[in-house]
């Protein structure tokens, strides 16, 4: 990484509608001029007397350089708790809490291989910085973008001016292939004779991906998206099982330790529990 | 690498705050500020000093440490509530050698003064966590874990009867230095947490640390089961403040002589007040670190302001406040007219 985290107050300078999602734009100095593809930030939620104590973590969609108002951030919204609701209906000039850049970043290659970037549902947001880094490096980009159906994809339009492909699919057929992106990732991957997978969205989806990826002998990096309280590394809510560098499966931390993780490494079958043979896991499965 | 944003002497600084002595007398610690952050909510210090300089407040007081390393319980493992939160970690932790050589370690080189909870899942572990800190030196105070909700066995909720939490601190005392400080945290979720306190500083501990989290509940409504992977979680943050300061003034109106740290959703440097008012030595700062990772610095410099405001020159003049006895009539008088003139001046 190249800088620590900062906590800073935000001015909102837009929020426009975008499917089912809302994008802000929001000032961030100290922030945006750090953030790195697959970081996120967290935005405190409700104003100074909230009842919601915790913090909400977004992935960077964009960093802009805006003349007068210096670094900003672009963040994808979807509105389908209060909190979010209450952030989409902020409007300019309200501001708001931001606590970044978190995590780490999707790791780039050196050389200019062949990529394929995967997003599912508003999971397509953080692809756009990592696409751009990619292209400035000489990378083939393919993208696969998916969603239940059409007005859950985010950014088709966008993202086809960044790659050298985009393959589109929707569960009902309302737009692209109907199927899932797995459908499609063996002739994508085929077609692009690709070295790396990129990929970030829910869970079920990173799981086949990951699967498919080491089946074929593929690097893969998967961003996860796991509840966590405060995005910093004190909280140990947003846990999962990982393998290792020592084989050893442990119980870690997607804010500081993700939320990027090899595809191989995570074991997504177990996601939810304690595997028995994870570092520290109780010797008797307990139940309470 | 760090270069902190906020610290918590600078803080306090050209205001009524300033001219506040905060250095906060506890047990045998002569500390700089009276804040503390909250076990469980600060890990073991390091990810917090990118926000603010950690050797400014009071003390780290570490996330309970056990003597083995240890998973946790599976997730979800917190769920939102209104002004609060429902934790179930279940103790995920390095182990107390790992602790020692790393986060210790670390701590101490960077001059932060440390106040290690320590947890067990029976008396003799605690004892053996204990001996183990006593040998790694580095230590302020131990804080003693009696009232982790998230074991699984709820009986094993050791502050939950008198005689297990005094047979827990007794052990953790005979395995401990004699001049170093043992807090025994204490659980809400108990009848009379008077009697509580008074068995655990009978068997040997110096004060005690009020209050942990509440034992709760939540629903998802979606999967009509309850939201936490461990069914039952500690309910943290303002929704339970009036609760532990309650806990704080029943026992300092019991004891008026041992030291106390409040805690329980304190998230400004007037919710320290209280605490303080209520009869707290020092305070310690929990949930509101996840909305607001300075939140320790802050509450510093704003419990200063509130000090000075009132007229208060020491911290130490105001812990118990709330105690005086109403002397006279015109005493009350003379108060009431000056509350009502510094409400004026705001």
């Amino acid at each position: 990484m190249k800088g620590h985290p900062t906590q800073v107050i935000g001015e909102i300078l837009d929020v426009n509608r975008s499917g089912s999602y809302y994008v802000i734009s929001v000032t961030a100095p100290g922030i945006s001029e750090i953030a790195e593809p697959g970081q996120f930030v967290t935005v405190g939620m409700g104003g100074d007397e909230t009842s919601m104590v915790l913090r909400r973590a977004f992935a960077i969609h964009r960093v802009q350089s805006r003349g007068v108002y210096g670094g900003t951030l672009d963040l994808v919204i979807s509105p389908v708790g209060k909190g979010t609701t209450w952030l989409s209906k902020r409007r300019r000039h309200d501001t708001v809490s931001l606590v970044g850049p978190l995590g780490k970043p999707f790791s780039l290659p050196t050389q200019p291989v062949s990529c394929v970037l995967i997003g599912g549902g508003y999971g397509s947001a953080p692809l756009f910085l990592l696409a751009e880094k990619l292209r400035e490096r000489g990378c083939r980009v393919d993208l696969i973008i998916g969603a239940s159906t059409e007005n859950k994809l985010f950014g088709a339009l966008d993202l086809k001016r960044v790659s050298s492909s985009l393959v589109v699919t929707t569960d009902d057929g309302s737009s692209g292939v109907k199927g899932r992106v797995t459908d499609v990732l063996d002739s994508v991957v085929t077609a692009g004779k690709t070295d790396i997978i990129y990929a970030c969205g829910p869970m079920g989806m990173l799981a086949s991906v990951a699967e498919f990826a080491t089946t074929h002998k593929i690097y893969s990096q998967c961003s996860v998206e796991e509840s966590m309280a405060c995005g910093i590394g004190v909280c140990m809510t947003c846990v999962l099982p990982v393998i290792g560098e020592d084989s050893v499966t442990r119980m870690v931390r997607s804010c500081v330790e993700g939320p990027i993780f090899r595809g191989d490494r995570v074991r997504w079958a177990d996601i939810g529990t304690v595997p028995p043979d994870a570092y520290g896991a109780p010797l008797e499965e307990v139940s309470t | 690498m760090n270069t902190p944003i906020v610290s918590a002497r600078r803080a306090g600084e050209g205001s009524n705050g300033a001219r506040v002595d905060m250095f906060t007398d506890l047990a045998k610690m002569h500390l700089p500020s009276p804040v503390l952050t909250a076990s469980g909510c600060a890990a073991a210090g390091r990810e917090l000093d990118n926000y603010f300089d950690i050797t400014t407040i009071g003390a780290i007081v570490t996330k309970s440490i056990m003597l083995a390393p240890r998973s946790g319980r599976a997730t979800p493992r917190m769920a939102e509530t209104p002004s609060g939160m429902l934790n179930s970690i279940g103790l995920q932790g390095p182990g107390v050698d790992s602790f020692i050589e790393h986060d210790l370690a670390w701590l101490n080189q960077r001059g932060a003064r440390t106040i290690v909870s320590i947890a067990g899942g029976s008396a003799e572990e605690f004892g053996k966590v204990a001996a183990k800190l006593r040998i790694a030196g580095g230590v302020e105070a131990i804080e003693v874990n009696i009232s982790c909700p998230n074991v699984a066995d709820r009986g094993q909720v050791f502050a939950c009867r008198a005689e297990s939490a005094a047979q827990v601190i007794q052990i953790v005392r005979r395995n401990s230095d004699n001049k170093i400080p043992i807090f025994a945290k204490l659980s809400p979720d108990v009848t009379d947490i008077v009697e509580i306190a008074q068995s655990v500083v009978a068997a040997g501990a110096t004060g005690v640390s009020v209050i942990n989290t509440l034992l709760g509940l939540v629903m998802d409504t979606t999967t009509m089961r309850p939201a936490l992977a461990g069914i039952t979680g500690g309910l943290s943050g303002p929704a339970i403040r009036p609760v532990a300061l309650r806990c704080v003034w029943d026992i300092r109106r019991a004891m008026p002589d041992i030291p106390i740290v409040g805690m329980g959703g304190i998230r400004s440097g007037h919710d320290a007040l209280e605490f303080i008012l209520a009869g707290a030595n020092a305070v310690s700062v929990g949930t509101s670190i996840f909305n607001d990772p300075s939140a320790p610095a802050r509450i510093h410099a704003e419990l200063a302001q509130e000090l000075g405001d009132r007229g208060f020159l020491r911290i130490s003049d105001a812990v118990g406040y709330a105690h005086r006895p109403h002397t006279s009539t015109v005493d009350s008088e003379v108060q009431s007219s000056e509350v009502e003139w510094d409400f004026i001046t705001e």
